[in-house]
């Protein structure tokens, strides 16, 4: 595990990886009763193996589209996604998503929760698996709690073991920590930043937030609103482990005010900024 | 790909959709009430002491004919000196109570399932539901016995036709709670949608399952006594017209306790059985 640590610090944030999910020209269109939404237009993004791929944006934009379909929930109605050589047109065993707002389901307790994708695979449950990532999490000992017992962290910390515990390479997350407050939402960010470190998954995370996006980012893809595109993609080489008050350091804010201009370029002056 | 999910993205943070407009009890009333401390339970108990023993002494004070209202312990005697002759007749009752239950709820639930899949559907066979929980089934109870005899198929036919619907009308709020969070879950771990019906929706509607399932019951249990009152020579309910044509009152009301019995059996199931499996929404 270390060894990927360092092997990842190493080789550098912008260094070359192979690619492991490519989108070329996704195009969504909802047909609605008052007729139809944009939502994609020709969006093309390349994941690469193993990066931390942050999608911001402010909300409607698409984000939530582009990464259901990659996540293979939805159907597009134009271009396609691709995880290796296959093309994603329903969920992949490789594939996990994370929810915003944990998503656990309120009639089981924490164990039978995470036992969840095991049952549904008809696998036989990974209790060591489990344990370790149980805890990793800390939540080692709330097996037989109810998600209306746990704080809101807590019910998330259990949804990413869930996820983790049938061991996808890549994670797609949207908006995971939006509903939690703010420092919970830093404890969480370090979280995710350490496991992503330890486990070398492939993570896609969807976010409005500027700060939250560089903080977790190898690369932050900037997607504008109506229709959805990625507007530009960001390069972010702060090393790592990256510690929670880096968010207040100068070179930081420079980033972040870097990429706010470049969300406001375009817009009206009056147009008030829906991001964070 | 689940019909319901579509393309769609749920809001989270929101309430579930659906839901809300079933007959019966609500999901908060299914309970016995709050907790209850063991101090208003000793007074709980006091009162239905006060009450037997003031009917008790009053009636007697007051010299009333056993003809007109027993007493609680002649009534409490008959009980046990005819219950040779009534307990053939609580299990007549119990039979028909269960038979036409397991069959009028099963039918009630399947309905429910498959209907709240097709909204056109649904919204087409729902008025005909309600007229059927609204229209009191005892109605068809002579016709029946006209087509089909004394025995008990009638009656076990009425307690279906009475129980059914509030399973299905009650279970069909609960189906049209669908959480597309939960379902887009569910399909992201590769679920099909076999597995999707089983371990999202139906414990997702279980606590209105149980609601539908305990006011079916009930209404089975007023539809058969009441059935086995207009006609035939045997239940709780044949007894009751048998024992006040014959002015034997404390047997009637021997009855009467036996019935206010299974009553409260009933709706004491249900509420462990909601305790147990829906208690998570409480
Ligand atoms: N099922 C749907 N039907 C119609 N329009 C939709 C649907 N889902 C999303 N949209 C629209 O598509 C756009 C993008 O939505 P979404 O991907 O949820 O954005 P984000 O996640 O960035 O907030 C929005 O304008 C939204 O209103
Ligand atoms: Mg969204």
């Amino acid at each position: 595990m270390m060894d990927a640590t360092h092997m990842r610090k190493a080789a550098g944030a912008s260094d070359k990886r192979s690619t492991k999910m490519l989108v070329e020209r996704a195009t969504k269109y909802y047909q609605t009763r008052t007729g139809s939404v944009h939502a994609l237009d020709n969006v093309s993004l390349e994941v690469r193996d193993g990066e931390f791929l942050c999608i911001l944006g402010p909300s409607g934009c698409g984000k939530s589209t582009l990464l259901w379909s990659m996540g293979g929930l939805h159907d597009l109605t134009d271009g396609e996604i691709r995880l290796g050589p296959e093309k994603i047109t329903k969920p992949h065993p490789e594939i996990a998503m994370i929810f915003q707002d944990a998503n656990l389901l309120p009639w089981r307790n924490l164990a039978a929760n995470i036992a969840l994708p095991f049952e549904l695979k008809r696998k036989p449950v990974d209790q060591e698996r489990i344990d370790a990532l149980l805890k990793r999490v800390d939540l080692w000992g709330f097996e037989s709690k109810f998600p209306r017992e746990l704080s809101g962290g807590m019910q998330q910390r259990a949804s990413i073991v869930r996820s983790l515990s049938v061991n996808p390479s890549l994670l797609l997350m949207d908006e995971p920590f939006g509903a939690l407050d703010a420092f919970t939402r830093d404890e969480m960010n370090l979280l995710i930043q350490e496991i992503w470190m330890e486990t070398g998954k492939t993570i896609v995370f969807v976010t409005h937030s500027i700060s939250e996006a560089i903080f977790l980012a190898d690369r932050v893809a900037v997607m504008s609103a109506r229709p959805g595109r990625i507007a530009r993609i960001f390069d972010i080489d702060i090393p790592r482990p990256r510690p929670v008050d880096i968010q207040t350091r100068p070179d930081f804010i420079e980033r972040v005010l870097h990429i706010k201009a470049s969300i406001d370029h375009g817009r009206k002056p009056h147009v008030g900024l829906a991001i964070t | 790909m689940d019909k319901a999910l579509g393309d769609k993205i749920p809001e989270f943070n929101k309430k579930k959709s659906g839901g809300g407009d079933g007959v019966g009890l609500s999901g908060a009333s299914l309970g016995l009430g709050d907790h209850r401390t063991k101090f208003e339970i000793l007074i709980i108990i006091l009162v239905a002491v006060v009450i037997i023993g003031g009917s008790e002494f009053l009636l007697k004070w007051f010299g009333v004919p056993q003809y007109v209202l027993p007493t609680p312990s002649q009534i409490v005697t008959a009980l046990f000196t005819e219950w040779k002759f009534i307990w053939p007749h609580l299990l007549v009752t119990l039979y028909e109570l269960l038979v036409g239950f397991a069959i009028g709820a099963s039918i009630g639930f399947v309905l429910a399932a498959v209907i709240t899949q097709f909204p056109f559907v649904e919204k087409i066979v729902t008025p005909y539901i309600l007229l059927l929980v609204t229209t009191p089934m005892l109605a068809l109870v002579p016709l029946l016995i006209l087509k089909l005899g004394f025995g008990s198929e009638p009656r076990i036919i009425a307690v279906a036709l009475a129980s059914g619907p509030m399973v299905m009308i009650n279970s069909a709020t609960g189906f049209r709670r669908v959480d597309l969070a939960k379902i887009a879950l569910a399909r992201s771990f590769g679920a099909s949608t076999f597995q999707i019906f089983t371990k999202i929706r139906i414990p997702m509607a279980m606590p209105m399952i149980i609601v539908g399932l305990m006011v079916g019951s009930i209404f089975g249990l007023l539809t058969t006594v009441g059935a086995e009152m207009v006609g035939g020579a045997e239940g709780l309910g044949n007894r009751l017209t048998y024992y006040s044509a014959l002015i034997r009152m404390p047997q009637f009301f021997a009855v009467i306790l036996i019935l206010a019995i299974i009553g409260i059996s009933i709706y004491v199931l249900f509420y462990w059985i909601g305790k147990k499996w829906a208690s998570w929404e409480a």
